[in-house]
């Protein structure tokens, strides 16, 4: 196994991890901290490939992907923080207001 | 370009009119209906003049304007007058102040917004008969859609919601396909020739394969069929003309309905030539279908509106036989009977609104003896009767006559030539005469004869304003009986351009 | 060229105008002059064009103007005058002039006095055209009027439902008949290019073999014919169309406009001249309708009744005629009948007047010295009709008899014994109804006893005019003026010897009516009665018409009516189309809701359905990778 499967396989891992985070936990900000999981499971890939093909193109696009999820977490935080004002909890399942 | 411009003016005269409204003071409902009636009478009178230049000799358009719009897709603007639309502009701009002056008394609530609306749709229905780029004429087509909506919606009686959506979902249901297949259609001549075009001139040339022929005419044409309204595809306009308020039915009844048939005339069957030759038996037995469908429903209705809306549909039913027959006279009856339908049709609606202003129902059981009632009101009631139903000197005669005549003629040459269907349906459609006495007499004598009934007594009889409308339309009415041949000349190039571009095939070797 | 014909077609349409628009406010001086002054100036006009006519011979053409011209093609309106037209056009303006001067008196009282003139102008207006026009356009435009003119005029008194109803049936009842008419017409069109009848006689006659059969198009305007004319199957509307005022049963439903079915086919005589088959059907269709009618006849009573079923039986000895092919004595006929049937109703209306509005003849009797002139003229009317020589009646009749008897073109002893049957009822029942109406003793109401009077002066004078033509028209020898353009059938010369004894026989046959009605009704009608207990169930069918009007009831309409409720609005509209419709937007909303409950509001479940969707998209891009 070489070192770009070894990279993969830390990717896929990380993004596997923080999506059964995601489905999986109930608190709020650990499903926000799941996600970030997954967006740098993502950029491992990103790096990983970058270096195989000799380009800047992927670690371009990995700075990008840190500034939208600084944006992202900036924006996530306050929204978090009404909602547990609202709710008293940080339980997903207390905000089902969007059941169809 | 002077006489294009007028054109332009003539079509753009509602929008000015809607600008004016919108700088009237508020509460000043007066001043509003006043500059309405103006301005329409203002549309009227130009238009009268456009349609004494139009030379009834010269094929193809008059007062053009032609301006690339979007040339990258070939979309030009481009309007015009021909022998297909010269009649239905004037007869639009003609029921136009008649419309207006029919709501002066009946419409209190939103007096603005509701003759906005009248001066968009009347732009709209304008716009769709003098377009002659597809592309402008889908726009129009959709445009008139929304103002109606509205009418019917806001002004309209107390199940206006449900007939609104209906109407609205049967149109556009119709306007997406034909949506679907302008682009489609487009396309496939811009594959075929290479050409990019909208324009009906260029569209007329292309040479489509069969099936996509039969496609795309099945697109158009439900879209059409259900505006005319053909049977089966009718149920929306009782419940639209019964909720709609009497502006409403008369701008759907006199104008609107004849979009379809228009539609067909001017774009389904000549588009489309070798789908039209293989649909022309099922068109032909649909529009027998809707003479005595609509025949037969119109004699069991209570609602007065009812009956007129399912009259309006056996009516249509001879416009459709008459374009599909494919004779001159045929064609040129059901150019005449549609505009004959439109003047009766909206007569009619006109007068039930006047009678429902006075007495606040529709039921026709709750009237009987208005003639000695209102005795004005009932010599203007039976003459439009009498038209509807097709009396010799008025114009429901010349339309049906000539219809009747054009369509029986053609389909006993077929009959020799061994096609039994088109001689039955044209025969069939001839006892539909005998239908239309019966409903129509049913109406007139229980609503005009028998023991004096009705609601609201005393009741009083019309007014100047009414009698001046009503006398309009008596006059046209009988105009068209007695003389129909000058309007005829002027749509005869063009009835004559139709026979042609449906009866000679598109492909190379359609049956014929 | 001058527009004469033209104008004796505008003048009565200039009366409907002036006395429709002005004439309540200008009152009643005004209306007479106007509604009768035009039909009497348009008679005269008739007779100047009738000069003319003969002066030159030729038929004149006035063409007024072009109706639609498409392609080649053209309608025009114009107006032919040859000698049939002329008979035709007199009798229609002479007898109209006198009726309009009888409905000064008899109308006299009416709240709608103007409107009932504007009305008989109207009429006369199309009657005029349906007579002079050159195309069966214009006959046709004059044939559909003059159904609204009678329309409007049976329903005159539109207060009573009963009125309206049989002015509705009429209207509908004709639309049938024109709907065939409209075929037929369409059909001439088509193999001829033209509508003008002039061309299409002359086509026929040229033409070796013509482009469409002459016997289709002779049933197809027969029916039409059948319709106006009140023949068989569609006869039920004339009886019905007696609710209009009296001087209406005289003009249009007597004299003149059912008549116009018989002009038809005399006009087209060219048509059926080639079509054998469509002759017969007329010459059978109209023996059966006289002889059924007249059955009728018999056991009404109703002074109006009777007399309308009369009619409708001596119109079916015109169409005897007409099949026949002896089309000069049906247009005979037509005069002779007018001028005694109008009698007949005019005197019917003054007896009518005289006993304020009652009209069975039961509760009549004894008016023969209270009302003398209406009893002589109604007399002579009587014996005109029931065919005592040397009275109108008489002439025509005989020769129809004789044509029905010995014509080369499908004469026949039995139409003969047929037409000899209904001449003998037809005798019986005008005395019966001049025994019960004017002999006898008074049956009266004593309430109505004490107002019998004679008419006015314009009442009268009309009534003898009529008398008297009644009584000498049938000098007038219309068979043989009309004889250069319909001429007669010829008869085999085997058959010639039986001329004079069938001319004794129908005498006979007058006088034994006479004398039958004078035996039975004598004395009140006591042996009528005994006679009428005895044949109890004939009596029923024949006084209810043989149940047909319950007959079409049954069969047309109140099926259409069922139809178009039942199965068109019920199943067609409200099941079928409003119900896939309905169902359309319910399927919609129950699929929509199907899939709003995996929507549950649980962003763990969203996040599972994205697994869910990368691993299928990874698998199906293996799969194909």
């Amino acid at each position: 196994m070489d070192k770009l499967h070894l990279l993969l396989a830390l990717s896929v891992g990380l993004f596997a991890i923080g999506l059964l985070g995601v489905i999986i936990r109930r608190n709020l900000l650990v499903m926000l901290m799941c996600m970030e999981l997954m967006l740098n499971g993502v950029n491992v890939s990103l790096v990983a490939f970058a270096q195989q093909t000799g380009t800047a193109i992927g670690a371009v696009l990995v700075f990008l992907i840190f500034v939208v999820a600084a944006a992202e977490i900036a924006i996530a935080i306050p929204i978090v923080l009404l909602l547990v004002r609202a709710k008293r909890t940080l339980d997903m399942d207390a905000f089902t207001d969007l059941k169809g | 370009m002077g006489e294009a411009f007028l054109l332009n003016f003539v079509l753009y005269l509602p929008l000015v009119g809607i600008v004016l409204l919108m700088a009237a003071p508020p509460g000043q409902e007066g001043f509003v209906r006043r500059i309405t009636l103006w301005v329409m009478a203002l549309q009227f009178a130009l238009t009268v003049i456009l349609y004494v230049q139009f030379d009834a000799t010269v094929p193809g358009l008059q007062f053009e304007t032609r301006l690339p719009w979007i040339p990258a897709w070939g979309v030009y603007y481009q309007i015009g007058l021909d022998g297909y639309n010269v009649l239905l502009v004037l007869l639009t701009a003609f029921l136009g102040p008649l419309v207006v002056a029919g709501a002066f008394t009946a419409i209190t609530k939103d007096v603005k917004l509701f003759y906005a609306m009248v001066f968009l749709i009347q732009f709209a229905m304008m716009g769709t008969f003098v377009a002659q780029d597809l592309f402008l004429f889908y726009l129009f087509w959709e445009t008139m859609l929304i103002p109606m909506f509205l009418l019917i919606g806001i002004w309209g009686g107390e199940r206006r919601i449900y007939a609104t959506i209906k109407f609205v979902l049967y149109t556009a249901f119709g306007s997406i396909l034909m949506l679907a297949a302008v682009i489609y259609l487009v396309w496939s001549l811009q594959q075929t020739t290479g050409i990019t075009s909208f324009a009906f001139a260029d569209l007329y040339k292309a040479e489509l394969p069969l099936n996509a022929q039969i496609v795309l005419l099945s697109a158009f044409g439900l879209s059409f069929a259900i505006k005319v309204p053909m049977v089966p595809l009718h149920t929306w306009l009782p419940d639209a003309h019964v909720e709609a308020p009497t502006a409403g039915s008369v701008i759907l009844a006199g104008v609107l309905l004849k979009m379809g048939t228009y539609g067909f005339m001017k774009l389904g069957f000549p588009l489309f030539p070798d789908a039209t030759h293989w649909f022309a038996p099922a068109i032909m037995v649909l529009a027998v279908i809707s003479i005595v469908y609509g025949a037969c429903l119109a004699l069991v209705q209570n609602d007065i509106k009812k009956i007129i809306a399912y009259s309006s549909i056996s009516h249509l039913g001879y416009v459709m036989l008459g374009l599909i027959s494919l004779d001159l006279i045929g064609i040129q009856g059901a150019v005449i009977q549609m505009v004959s339908h439109g003047l009766t049709a909206a007569g009619l609606f006109l007068m039930v609104g006047m009678i429902y202003e006075r007495c606040h129902t529709r039921e026709l059981a709750a009237y009987g003896g208005l003639a000695k009632l209102l005795p004005v009101y009932s010599v203007f009631f039976m003459i439009l009767t009498l038209a509807s139903i097709g009396l010799p000197t008025t114009s429901g005669f010349t339309g049906e006559f000539l219809v009747l005549l054009g369509a029986f003629t053609a389909s006993w040459q077929q009959y020799r030539q061994g096609a039994v269907l088109p001689l039955a349906t044209a025969v069939i459609a001839v006892s539909g005469v005998v239908l239309g006495a019966l409903y129509m007499l049913r109406f007139a004598q229980t609503f005009l004869f028998g023991v004096e009934k009705a609601p609201h007594q005393p009741l009083v009889d019309l007014d100047r304003r009414e009698k001046a409308i009503l006398i309009a339309i008596v006059a046209a009415v009988f105009l068209l009986g007695l003389f129909p041949d000058g309007p005829m000349k002027k749509t005869e190039l063009a009835a004559k351009q139709y026979q042609q571009l449906v009866s000679t095939p598109r492909l190379p070797g359609s049956p014929r | 060229m001058s527009h004469l014909l033209t104008l004796i077609v505008v003048l009565p349409l200039a009366g409907f105008a002036l006395n429709g628009l002005l004439g309540n406010r200008l009152g009643k001086g005004f209306v007479n002059a106007v509604g009768c002054g035009l039909p009497i100036l348009a008679f005269f006009a008739t007779l100047k064009a009738w000069a003319e006519l003969e002066g030159t011979g030729a038929p004149i053409v006035d063409i007024a103007y072009a109706w639609a011209r498409i392609g080649d093609r053209s309608f025009e309106v114009a107006f032919y005058f040859d000698r049939l037209a002329a008979v035709m056009a007199l009798i229609v303006t002479g007898v109209g002039s006198v009726i309009h001067i009888y409905s000064t008196g008899y109308m006299k009282d009416d709240a709608s006095y103007a409107r009932f003139f504007a009305y008989l102008n109207l009429f006369l207006f199309f009657m005029l055209s349906l007579v002079l026009g050159r195309s069966l356009l214009v006959l046709f435009v004059g044939w559909e009027g003059v159904g609204l003119a009678s329309y409007l005029l049976i329903g005159f008194w539109f207060e009573d439902p009963v009125n309206a109803r049989a002015g509705k049936k009429a209207f509908v009842t004709n639309r049938i008949g024109d709907a065939g008419f409209l075929l037929g017409m369409f059909l001439l069109w088509w193999a001829f290019g033209t509508l003008d009848m002039d061309r299409i006689n002359l086509a026929y006659a040229n033409g070796a073999s013509p482009a469409v059969s002459a016997s289709l198009v002779g049933i197809l305007l027969f029916v039409g014919a059948t319709g106006k004319s009140a023949q068989i199957p569609l006869h039920v509307w004339l009886p019905d169309a007696m609710a209009g005022p009296t001087p209406v049963s005289a003009l249009i439903h007597a004299a003149t406009m059912v008549t116009a079915g018989v002009y038809l086919v005399a006009r087209m005589s060219g048509i059926y001249a080639h079509a054998p088959e469509a002759s017969m059907v007329v010459a059978v269709i109209g023996a059966a309708t006289a002889f059924f009618a007249a059955t009728i006849a018999i056991t009404q009573t109703d002074i109006k009744k009777v007399l309308a079923y009369s009619t409708v039986s001596q119109l079916g000895f015109m169409f005897l005629a007409l099949g026949v092919g002896a089309y000069g004595v049906a247009i005979f006929h037509v005069m002779t009948h007018a001028f005694f049937k109008a009698c007949l109703f005019l005197g019917a209306g003054s007896v009518i007047h005289a006993l304020s509005g009652e009209q069975d003849i039961r509760k009549m009797g004894g008016l023969a010295r209270r009302i003398p002139v209406t009893f002589v003229t109604f007399a002579v009317a009587t014996a005109a009709i029931a065919g005592i020589p040397p009275l109108a009646g008489f002439w025509s009749k005989d020769e129809i008899l004789w044509n029905a008897f010995a014509s080369s073109r499908g004469g026949s002893p039995v139409l003969w014994a047929v037409a000899a049957a209904t001449a003998l009822m037809t005798a019986f029942y005008m005395s019966r109804l001049l025994w019960l109406t004017f002999f006898g003793k008074s049956r009266l109401d004593p309430e109505v006893e004490h107002h019998v009077h004679e008419s006015p002066l314009s009442m009268t004078g009309v009534l003898v005019v009529l008398a008297a033509l009644s009584a000498v028209g049938g000098f007038i020898a219309v068979p043989h003026f009309l004889e250069a353009l319909l001429p007669l059938p010829a008869t085999p010369e085997a058959l010639h010897h039986y001329e004079t004894p069938l001319v004794v026989t129908s005498v006979v046959i007058a006088l034994l009516g006479v004398a039958a009605a004078a035996f039975f009704f004598a004395e009140g009608g006591a042996r009528a009665g005994r006679v009428r207990e005895s044949l109890a169930g004939v009596h029923r069918v024949l006084y209810n018409k043989y149940f047909i009007d319950e007959l079409y009831e049954r069969l047309l309409g109140r099926p259409l009516t069922w139809v178009s409720d039942r199965v068109f609005l019920r199943i067609g509209d409200r099941m079928l189309i409003d119900g896939a419709l309905d169902g359309l937007a319910r399927l919609a909303h129950r699929a929509a809701g199907g899939l709003s409950r995996i929507q549950t509001g649980h962003l763990n479940l969203y996040m599972f359905f994205v697994l869910l969707g990368i691993v299928g998209t990874l698998a199906w891009s293996f799969r194909h990778g």
